[in-house]
């Protein structure tokens, strides 16, 4: 779970720095698209390595998507009869009680981003390679901007969990550091999410586009 | 002293598989210096003696330290009053007219028996795999000849004290039993006489835990309800032993 | 019936070592062919099932409790006491024979003593390597405290909680021969019968807490290690469950009862402060090692504590015991307090306590220092009354804490019934009509570690080859339909009171005639009122519920008709024991500033009684205690 949560996040993060080139305007974008795609070249050839990437993500994500359902399955299991009365939490947060929820939120959207952004394109002009464009056409269209807004902030709140979830499961646990982990998740899921809500709200804004 | 007139619904069930629910008890005039067992105890006295059956319910020491009492109270285990076990619970933390909910622990490793008993005997299970130092009566060396520093004997002190109540699976949204079972792991994997076995340790004790409890997810609620305050730090030195374990226990295979 | 002590013969040093020589020796191999039954699981039971199953007997171990971790072994708070002399303060195993002997009140069979003495050593080793995180020094090294009635500081400790560190470290050891198989655990089940077939044990008729179901067991030798009768009183410091039964079965299948008016009045807990009350809770004796006890010079003082100035401030033990002080021995600081409350001079809501203050101590140490030594005791105070022991005198006075009579056993552990055995509080045997604080917890394992597991083969050795008596025997059938008969009659009675009204009354009696002080009047007014209430508790009685599922009303009914019959031996030995020796004090029997006074011309002896059917009249049998190696003299800690 951890594991494959840390290599989901470290793309997370990338994939948003990356797309901040956008406030830069098409050319450095759809280059840095060019870049990945150039990736260890002449080491590799085109577009090899980027593949490579593309594959332990998938695999990242099948095993995560795989832990998490075992995991629920596990957990509902081991208390067939629930309680009766109203249960009172105290250090169980709304993150951390929904992370089913937000993440299956961000599994479906992937779905969607994927066909919207890298494969087929979804009902907007969609042209191959020209990203920067792309994502214009696509997030102009209000309800799609706001999918990306609403999905993002979902992933938010799965991090604002999971980055400091993962700190317990990996046993990564000392005193002298056990204060700040809750302020890297915090900062972590924060810093994701306004990256990424601000480009839906960039094109909106037609701050990004033509 | 404050006299208090409460009502409780309390749950009541004639046995393991019989169906259960609520039953509506008033319970006027108890003294607010009465613990909430001595409470229980006065409402028992009057169900009995107006013929009918009393409540069952766990304890045993009222000191806070066998365990043995359990209880959800209006959705907390144990009650409202943090690091505290039922039994040191007094009556002078609610108030007057209150209504207070009794149900008992849930948790599929921890079957109902009657009323407010459960059967905790899946902790029983997770030590005999593995949560013990191997020193057969009468081979022991002197106490002193492996000291101790002060700290790691006072950190295993701190796991130890785990009374074995069940309250974190209880609590636990989970119901995962990994506070308890990180509590006996430490203690004993801390020490330097638990160096031996420590990774068989913590590998037999993990995998027993997940035959009978769920898995935790870091909700932090069993450190809460934990009336010994044992730190959830141990979870995640439990977690990280476990996978050191995955790879030392294969290496100790080979060497045999 | 003669009481045979089995007193190995040769110097008080060398007895144990020559036993343990001269005894039979069962070999490995043939050990798997033995059944052993252990009844209870708390450090005396827990400890012997774990080494007798480590050793490769068959071991089958009972516990009324859900898990053996619950035993009430796992209150004991102080520490435990060995002769280590880590901290080179003069200690030895002699000087703890001494102190304990002494401390006694030349009660108890020297013989004994020094076994447990000599023990004491290994326990600590035993423990330490079981993984019990015992209080260390900056150094590494293992810390010891002074405890009440010690001179030298040999009592080792884990925070306040050592005995659940002691209890869980058996607990683990045990868990393990579970795992293995060596031992089957039966929780939740309560010993109802011992059966005794051909005048030697033959096994024990327990009925299951959840299902009501009464079965049988047998085996080649049984073990009670079931505990102390504190709660005959109602209200003592011992656990809610602790109860007699066990021990009062298998008197009444002929094993003597012996001293079981010494029971043990605890100086530091927290006065009663209400009727409700259910159990009495102990502040741990070491408190006394940092705290001043006192009472107000005045009946009639209405300041708050620190108002009031030290010239109107009796400190009462240090006054009384100067080379002692707050540290004097239990009995003596117990009675201490009841002199003056029955003064007047009480504090509290009921006037029912004294102080006991942390101001100097903090003053003098700090707060953090005081904090780290008495934190958990100090918290549980407070949750208790509310009141914080850092700013506010604690207010505490004393109750019944344990009992050091029991089953009389011999020199191996073995009671008047052949192949029945009795080890912890069960038995009489150590601590003579006191026990000095501490003591409990060493005495319970070095029963079950070290003493039992070696004189237990003496007994089995010859029986090689025999096959317990089989459960389908006309004895066993026997027990279990009167048991059966018993429990479905307390439902039957259908009267008005519950079992716990009347061990409410029963208890009220105890220890208003039976408790800190003794009289002549007294107790003949509770031998002729106890029969009479258990006469109503046949007619009256009140059981709803069944018998087929968990009825802890039931249980309780059980266990107090035990101690109605309990209480009148209790009473008879009491009133025959015609001196004051520590914690028997009889009013009639005291020295012009109020001390116990001995009378060793008639009364240096061991009383055992047998039943006869009758529980108002048993026989009183004794066992002569000679005094060659610590003499004889007045105890006095002035
Ligand atoms: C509050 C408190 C504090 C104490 N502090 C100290 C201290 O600091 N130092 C010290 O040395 N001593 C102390 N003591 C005394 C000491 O704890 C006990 O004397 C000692 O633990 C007794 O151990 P045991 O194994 O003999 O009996 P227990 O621990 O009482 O075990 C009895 C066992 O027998 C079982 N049992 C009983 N009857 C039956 C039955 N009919 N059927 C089946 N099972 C049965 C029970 O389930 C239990 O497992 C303290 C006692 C109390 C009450
Ligand atoms: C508003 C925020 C986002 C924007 C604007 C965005 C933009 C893009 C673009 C333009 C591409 C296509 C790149 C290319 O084909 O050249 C892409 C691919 C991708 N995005 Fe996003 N993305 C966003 C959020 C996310 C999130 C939250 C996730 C994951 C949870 C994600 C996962 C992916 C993946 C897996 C790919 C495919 C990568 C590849 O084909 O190599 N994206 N994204
Ligand atoms: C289909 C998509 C997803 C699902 C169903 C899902 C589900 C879950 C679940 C149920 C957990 C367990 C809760 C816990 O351990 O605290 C979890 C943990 C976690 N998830 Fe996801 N998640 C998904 C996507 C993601 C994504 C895209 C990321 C990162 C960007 C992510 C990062 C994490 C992290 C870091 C943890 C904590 C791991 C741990 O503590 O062991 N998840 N996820
Ligand atoms: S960890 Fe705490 S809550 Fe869990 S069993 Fe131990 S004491 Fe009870
Ligand atoms: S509440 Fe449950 S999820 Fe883990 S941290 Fe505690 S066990
Ligand atoms: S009754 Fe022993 S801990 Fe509550």
């Amino acid at each position: 779970m951890a594991i494959t949560g840390i290599m989901l996040m470290g793309f997370v993060f990338a994939h948003m720095v990356g797309n901040l080139k956008m406030f830069l305007g098409a050319e450095d974008f759809n280059h840095y698209g060019e870049f990945l795609r150039e990736l260890l070249v002449p080491i590799l050839p085109r577009t090899v390595f980027l593949w490579l990437l593309r594959g332990g993500l998938v695999v990242a994500f099948g095993l995560h998507i795989h832990a998490a359902y075992s995991l629920t399955r596990m957990n509902r299991a081991a208390r067939t009869v629930g309680y009766q009365s109203r249960r009172d939490y105290i250090a169980a947060n709304f993150a951390s009680r929904t992370m089913r929820w937000t993440g299956i939120i961000v599994g479906l959207f992937l779905v969607w981003h994927l066909f919207d952004l890298s494969w087929t394109g979804t009902g907007a002009t969609y042209v191959r390679g020209l990203a920067y464009e792309n994502v214009d056409q696509s997030l102009s269209r209000i309800p799609v901007g706001l999918l990306y807004i609403v999905a993002n902030i979902a992933l938010g709140i799965h991090l604002f969990h999971g980055a400091w979830s993962l700190f317990q499961s990996m046993g990564w646990n000392n005193p002298r550091f056990n204060g700040a982990r809750r302020n890297f998740a915090a900062a972590f899921a924060a810093i994701t999410v306004i990256g990424n809500v601000s480009f839906p709200i960039a094109v909106l804004a037609g701050v990004v586009g033509s | 002293m404050n006299e208090l007139n409460l009502t409780l619904k309390i749950w009541r069930q004639a046995g393991p598989d019989a169906p259960g629910s609520f039953d509506t008890i008033p319970a006027p005039g108890i003294n607010d210096e009465m613990s909430f067992l001595e409470m229980l105890d006065v409402v028992n006295e009057r169900l009995v003696n107006d013929g009918k059956e009393a409540v069952v319910f766990d304890h045993d020491c009222r000191e806070g330290i066998c365990g043995t009492c359990s209880l959800m109270i209006d959705g907390q285990a144990h009650g409202p009053q943090k690091g505290t076990a039922t039994c040191q619970l007094h009556m002078r933390k609610f108030a007057d007219g209150q209504e207070i909910t009794i149900e008992p622990f849930r948790a599929t490793a921890f079957p109902v028996v009657k009323d407010l008993m459960v059967d905790r005997s899946a902790f029983d299970r997770i030590v005999e795999s593995g949560g013990y130092i191997t020193a057969e009566t009468g081979g022991a060396s002197d106490a002193n000849l492996t000291p101790i520093p002060k700290p790691v004997a006072d950190a295993a002190m701190d796991a130890a004290a785990c009374i074995g109540c069940g309250a974190c699976v209880a609590a636990c949204p989970n119901s995962a039993a990994n506070l308890f079972t990180a509590a006996k792991v430490s203690h004993l994997n801390l020490l330097p006489q638990g160096q031996a076995e420590r990774f068989s340790r913590v590998e037999a004790m993990v995998d027993t835990m997940e035959d009978f409890f769920g898995s935790c997810t870091n909700h932090g609620e069993c450190q809460e309800a934990c009336p010994k305050e044992i730190s959830i730090d141990f979870i995640a030195m439990m977690n990280k032993d476990y996978l050191k374990s995955k790879f030392k226990n294969r290496k100790m295979l080979s060497r045999s | 019936m003669e009481l045979n002590s089995k007193i190995p013969d040769g110097p008080i040093a060398e007895k144990w070592t020559n036993y343990q020589f001269d005894r039979k020796l069962v070999n490995p191999a043939n050990r798997r062919k033995y059944d052993i039954i252990v009844v209870g699981t708390g450090l005396a039971g827990g400890a012997a099932a774990a080494t007798l199953g480590e050793q490769g007997y068959n071991v089958k171990a009972f516990t009324f409790h859900d898990s053996p971790r619950r035993a009430h072994s796992i209150a004991a708070q102080g520490g435990i006491n060995a002769a280590k002399n880590y901290k080179g303060d003069g200690d030895s195993v002699h000087r703890l024979f001494y102190d304990t002997v002494k401390g006694g009140d030349f009660r108890a069979r020297e013989a004994n003593v020094h076994r447990l003495a000599e023990e004491s050593v290994r326990i600590i080793d035993q423990m330490t390597a079981q993984g019990v995180p015992f209080a260390r020094e900056y150094g590494g090294l293992l810390d010891n405290r002074s405890f009440g009635g010690a001179q030298v500081s040999r009592t080792f400790y884990a925070r306040g909680q050592t005995g659940q560190q002691l209890l869980l470290g058996v607990y683990q050891q045990l868990s393990r021969q579970v795992g293995l198989g060596n031992v089957e655990m039966h929780n939740r089940s309560e010993l109802v019968d011992v059966v005794v077939v051909d005048g030697t044990a033959a096994g024990i008729v327990v009925r299951d807490l959840l299902t009501g179901q009464v079965t049988s067991h047998s085996a080649h030798a049984v073990v009670l290690a079931t505990g102390g009768y504190s709660n005959a009183f109602f209200l003592s410091t011992n656990a809610m469950a602790c109860n007699v039964t066990a021990a009062w079965r298998a008197h009444r299948k002929g094993a003597a009862f012996a001293n079981p008016c010494y029971t043990q009045i605890h100086p530091t807990c927290i006065p009663q402060s209400d009727d409700f009350q259910s159990k009495l809770t102990l502040m741990s004796e070491s408190l006394r090692n940092d705290g001043r006890i006192w009472c107000p010079k005045d009946p009639d003082e209405t300041r708050s504590p620190e108002l009031i100035p030290e010239a109107d401030r009796d400190y009462y033990l240090e006054r009384r015991y100067p080379s002692f002080g707050n540290l004097a021995p239990r009995d003596i600081a117990s009675r201490a307090a009841k002199v003056v409350v029955d003064e007047g001079k009480g504090v509290g809501p009921l006037k029912n306590g004294v102080y006991l203050d942390f101001a100097d101590a903090i003053a003098r140490l700090g707060e953090g220092t005081i904090r780290e030594r008495y934190g958990n005791l100090f918290e549980m105070y407070e949750r208790i009354t509310d009141e914080s022991p850092y700013v506010m005198p604690m207010r505490i006075y004393p109750a019944v804490h344990y009992t050091m009579g029991g089953l009389w056993v011999d020199y191996e552990l073995m009671t008047t019934v052949p192949g029945l055995y009795a080890t912890g509080e069960a038995n009489f045997s150590d601590h003579g009509a006191n026990r000095l604080g501490a003591s409990a917890l060493m005495q319970g394992l070095a029963d079950g570690y070290f003493v039992l597991p070696n004189t237990i083969s003496n007994y089995l050795a010859p029986q090689l080859g025999t096959q317990p008596v089989p459960t389908d025997h006309p004895e066993f059938r026997a027990a279990e339909v009167a048991a059966k008969e018993r429990f479905d009659g307390y439902l039957a009675i259908g009267g008005t009171r519950s079992p716990d009204s009347f061990h409410q009354e029963l208890g009220k009696i105890m220890w208003d005639y039976c408790g800190m002080e003794r009289t002549k009047e007294g107790l003949e007014k509770a031998l002729a009122e106890i029969p009479a209430l258990h006469a109503e508790f046949r007619k009256d009685l009140r059981v709803t519920g069944s018998g087929e599922s968990t009825n802890q009303t039931l249980e309780k009914a059980g266990r107090v008709d035990d101690f109605f019959e309990l209480a009148q031996v209790m009473c008879l030995d009491a009133l025959t024991r015609e001196e004051s020796c520590g914690g028997h004090f009889r009013a009639e029997h005291q020295t012009d500033e109020g001390e116990a006074e001995r009378d060793d011309d008639h009364f240096a002896h061991v009383a055992a009684w047998e039943w006869t059917g009758d529980p108002s009249a048993p026989i009183r049998h004794t066992e002569p205690l000679e005094f060659e190696n610590v003499h004889l003299a007045v105890r006095s800690y002035k």
